[in-house]
């Protein structure tokens, strides 16, 4: 079966950390995670993503540049914010955003 | 016209984890409801008993904000901005969580259980500096009318968040009546009722029911019995 890839960025290891390992408890679900901009972008371009989760503390100009490589590279990717910080919402945010 | 929605108390998610048993209004964890995603800016709004000696180990939080409203018994808060609290029925706590928070709450009471109101409201900036705030209400300010709670403003009556929100707590007899007005266009007010029955404008409530009410500016309200209620108004937009 294919998991279905996520890319997960955000600013706080810890955090990360938590919402990557909430992720991969769904057996249909591979997230792979990134603090920096460049570390985002060069797994994007290594993995066919699905779904890209914002988290917090990405600033506005980073954000902007990331949404602009990514649905340059990929048209169809669904990019989201995420919300709570590896919490009760992250299911629901997937999802909603997948569906 | 305004528009609204009713959520029966049993149509609510359940989670039962054996110390913690929760109802959730909105989708929560492994509750999933795409009709019940949230209430404009509301997004949690989770009905939660713990057992005693029970509790939420350290877990993260980020860009939310997050107010406990304790119904019974005490929780003990540490966060990892150092605060270390016990908040109790009469108390509510508010929790900017911002670029990052690790906390943990617990029922430290060996005896007793604790009941609470967890609720948790989009931001309406992100990334803000995490802070904590909790104050104790006074139990008499809402008896017959509409004690308010929560407020955008901090120099505003109750606790402050990063968003549009007023919060209203009633305990009103049987037979009393006042009218809310919303304080912001383009706001809607969802209706949590903790205990007993209450008539907003002609739509009757039971306990645990939900009931959000938009495009308005008032609304009437009236205990069928005595009972308890809480106003969340919340920006439909955000």
């Amino acid at each position: 079966m294919n998991k279905t890839e996520i890319l997960v960025i955000c600013r706080h290891e810890g955090i990360l950390q938590t919402i990557i390992r909430l992720i991969n408890n769904n057996p249909e679900w591979d997230a792979t995670g990134a603090v920096t901009d460049d570390e985002a972008i060069a797994e994007f371009n290594a993995r066919p993503f699905k779904l890209v989760l914002l988290g917090s503390g990405i600033e506005k100009e980073s954000e902007d540049k990331l949404r602009t490589v990514f649905e340059a590279e990929k048209p169809e990717i669904t990019i989201v914010q995420h919300y709570g910080g590896g919490s009760g919402l992250l299911a629901a945010e997937i999802y909603q955003a997948l569906n | 016209m305004a528009q609204t929605v009713l959520h029966k108390a049993a149509t609510r998610g359940h989670a039962s984890h054996g110390w913690l048993n929760s109802y959730h209004s909105f989708s929560f964890s492994s509750y999933y409801n795409p009709d019940r995603m949230n209430f404009g800016a509301l997004r949690v709004l989770n009905d939660d008993t713990v057992d005693a000696g029970m509790g939420f180990g350290t877990h993260p939080h980020d860009n939310m904000e997050i107010i406990s409203i304790p119904l019974e018994g005490d929780l003990e808060h540490k966060d990892s901005m150092n605060n270390v609290a016990v908040i109790k029925n009469g108390d509510i706590q508010a929790m900017s969580a911002g670029t990052g928070i690790y906390h943990s709450e617990y029922n430290k009471d060996r005896a007793h259980r604790v009941k609470f109101l967890q609720i948790w409201v989009y931001p309406d900036k992100k990334n803000v500096e995490p802070r904590y705030d909790q104050i104790t209400l006074n139990l008499e300010d809402r008896h017959n009318k509409l004690q308010q709670i929560l407020s955008p403003n901090p120099d505003d009556e109750g606790v402050w968040i990063h968003q549009n929100a007023w919060f209203h707590l009633g305990k009103f007899d049987k037979g009393v009546s006042t009218e809310y007005n919303l304080k912001a266009k383009g706001n809607g007010v969802y209706v949590f009722v903790l205990s007993g029955d209450v008539k907003i404008n002609d739509q009757i409530l039971n306990t645990r029911d939900g009931y959000g009410i938009w495009d308005t500016d008032k609304f009437s309200i009236t205990a069928e019995t005595d009972a308890e209620f809480l106003l969340m108004e919340v920006p439909m937009k955000f």
